[in-house]
């Protein structure tokens, strides 16, 4: 069993590395064919409306809102509207201090969660692209004129950014930046694979258009932006990704928050999954359908595998060291490096070539985050971290999944 | 989907690479590990024959010129690697087999030559009483072996100089049926056999030097030898 696992997660990263390299091979191809062509100034500015939903978030929101007014687009082009989801905190107060911004509108309505906000403000708005902001992140000063361009294409209906853990501190932050970073290259990989099921609260931008096709934001088990993604993808539509376009988010800092808001992650892709299973192994959906959505939900049960079989092993360790204090005391003889006792089995060789892989899409990934180094204290507590402590909200989010307990925000 | 339906193909092979890569090696440091078994079982061998040869030269000559040395230094470090090898192969494996029944026939002649000289000469200076223990693997034969292993490998590693024949009762071996024969040990395990005299059950870290004189000796030399450093350092 353990080599089934072993080697369906091996062959969904070779097959990554494979596609990753394919994309890399056609985008020097291009960049030879057009010369500089790439490096001339946008002259494609279609009107924009980001929609910043907030609740309870009088700390960040101004900060969120500054970034936006920073951005690098012709003033004219670009409306922010900023939703009240029923605040109980300043959070309205705070926002007066933007009322007399030609480019902000302030929208007040009652509690109903963050896809009800945004329903709110997509009933004002008429420009041709749309977007989305959390008020606990920022965008870069040229993030937008990074993804219009990408709209050029008449078939591209949402273009995602890349995301970028804000101000990292501790480890638990630091292990998400390394996570994030590993994100941005998955999100680049399943670009070109036409593959992209999740349109992230940071800063997605869609065609207005895409909302009056095929309806607006639903609740979706809180996770709105998964769902309006796979929606998208069941209908057809195309999905980019503008991976030089940066936004800053900021993550849990604590160990509750973090599973939290994971609980909710993984608790929405188990019961979307469910609500959109006729994608799975279809192939009129392309690669999503046949690798990424399957491989999703394998990702889910093989660290709950690993983890299962990690955890016998070594409480069964424990109790044969256990017993065997228990019988001649604790005793510290010398350390046996002969190498006579070196592990070298199967599963030692499948998990260093799969350990390999991963370090080389860590290193790629923070090259495309703008890292300096290839690797970096956070690379190395993802790699450790991760795997420790993901099966603990993935196995509560199954849990929740099987008896139907909904998760919430906060 | 042509271009894409490829790319399946290709990672399909790679993957498939990898792993065949990764059993070849596996398989490939394992044989490794079982030929440097074969190898110390070889050497071990010499080293009998060796001691037996020249037991037999000096019969006839006094025993004095037979030092601590005449017993195989590498039975011990045979025992543990064959252990190890035989938990990651699983006992069922033909090879682990064959390389257990020779590794309890070398034990076998290690605690013949050692009775011999003890016969002859008596127990040399330096040289402990040995044991001989038998236990099973097979569920349920065997509660307290497991304890007992514990014991017994705690006692080699506090004193590298006491040797432990160790035989799994049920191996199929002529040899072996016939030293159970000789001293009438009955399945009742884990068994002991010390200076001529069976002790059947669990004996503890406690009643094992009880019945081993010889290693509190080792214990009040060791201490006496402490204290002297100290006073020296002093």
């Amino acid at each position: 069993m353990t080599y089934i696992f072993l080697f369906i997660a091996l062959y969904f990263e070779v097959f990554l590395l494979i596609n990753y390299f394919e994309l890399v091979d056609n985008e020097n191809k291009l960049e030879v064919g057009n010369g500089d062509k790439a490096k001339i100034a946008p002259d494609f500015f279609p009107s924009v409306s980001i929609i910043v939903p907030v609740w309870n978030e009088e700390r960040t929101v101004s900060k969120t809102i500054f970034s936006l007014l920073n951005l690098d687009y012709p003033k004219d082009k670009l409306s922010i509207l900023v939703v009240d989801d029923g605040s109980t905190d300043n959070t309205w107060q705070v926002l007066q201090g933007f009322a007399m911004d030609s480019r902000i509108k302030l929208l007040s309505k009652q509690n109903g969660g963050k896809h009800s906000a945004l329903n709110y403000a997509l009933e004002f708005i008429n420009s041709d692209l749309v977007g989305c902001l959390d008020a606990d992140s920022y965008v870069s000063k040229n993030a937008l004129l990074k993804i219009t361009p990408h709209f050029k294409e008449e078939e591209m209906m949402a273009v995602t950014p890349s995301i970028i853990v804000f101000e990292p501190k501790g480890i638990l932050q630091m292990m998400q930046k390394a996570e994030y970073m590993f994100g941005i290259f998955l999100r680049r990989v399943f670009s070109h694979l036409g593959a992209i099921y999740i349109t992230p609260g940071p800063f997605s931008i869609f065609r207005r258009s895409v909302f009056n096709q095929i309806g607006e934001y639903r609740h979706a088990h809180n996770t709105e932006d998964m769902e309006i993604g796979m929606r998208m993808q069941k209908n057809g539509m195309k999905i980019g990704n503008a991976h030089d376009a940066y936004v800053y988010t900021s993550t849990p800092s604590s160990i509750r928050a973090l599973y939290k808001q994971r609980l909710r992650w993984v608790y929405g892709f188990i019961r979307n999954a469910f609500d959109y299973k006729d994608m799975f192994f279809k192939p009129q959906y392309g690669h999503l359908g046949v690798a990424i959505l399957p491989a999703a939900g394998f990702s889910i049960v093989s660290t709950m595998y690993i983890f299962g079989s990690n955890i016998i092993d070594l409480g069964s360790s424990l109790f044969t060291k256990i017993k065997e204090i228990y019988t001649v005391g604790l005793y510290f003889g010398d350390l046996n490096l002969d190498l006579f006792y070196f592990d070298t089995s199967i599963i030692l060789f499948i998990s260093l070539t799969t350990i390999l892989g991963t370090l080389y899409i860590i290193a790629t990934s923070r090259k495309l985050a703008g890292e300096k180094g290839k690797f970096g204290l956070d690379s190395l507590l993802f790699i450790i971290l991760y795997t420790i402590i993901a099966p603990f909200w993935m196995s509560r989010a199954i849990f929740n999944a099987v008896f139907a307990r909904e998760t919430k925000w906060r | 989907m042509t271009t894409g339906f490829k790319k399946y193909i290709y990672a399909f092979f790679i993957t498939t690479a990898i792993f065949i890569t990764a059993i070849f090696l596996s398989n490939y440091f394992s044989q490794k590990r079982l030929n440097e078994i074969k190898n110390i079982e070889s050497r071990i061998a010499i080293d009998i024959l060796a001691s037996e040869t020249q037991f037999a030269l000096l019969e006839e000559l006094s025993c004095g010129d037979i030092g601590n040395t005449f017993l195989s230094k590498e039975l011990n470090e045979l025992g543990e690697k064959l252990s190890y090898t035989e938990e990651n192969r699983g006992s069922d494996d033909l090879e682990v087999l064959n390389l257990k029944r020779y590794y309890s026939l070398l034990q076998i002649k290690d605690f013949l030559l050692y009775q011999k000289v003890k016969q002859r000469c008596g127990v040399p200076k330096g040289v402990l009483s040995p044991i001989i223990y038998f236990y099973s693997n097979e569920d349920g034969e065997c509660d307290d072996c497991e304890k007992e292993g514990f014991v017994l490998t705690r006692l080699r590693e506090e004193y590298p100089e006491f040797r432990v024949y160790s035989f799994d009762y049920n191996l199929d071996l002529g040899a072996l049926a016939t030293l159970i024969n000789i001293y009438g040990i009955e399945k009742d395990l884990p068994a002991i056999l010390l200076n001529d005299r069976l002790y059947y059950g669990f004996r503890s870290l406690d009643e094992m030097k009880t019945l081993l004189p010889e290693l509190k000796k080792i214990d009040a030399a060791r201490l006496k030898e402490a204290g002297k450093a100290t006073s020296t350092k002093q």
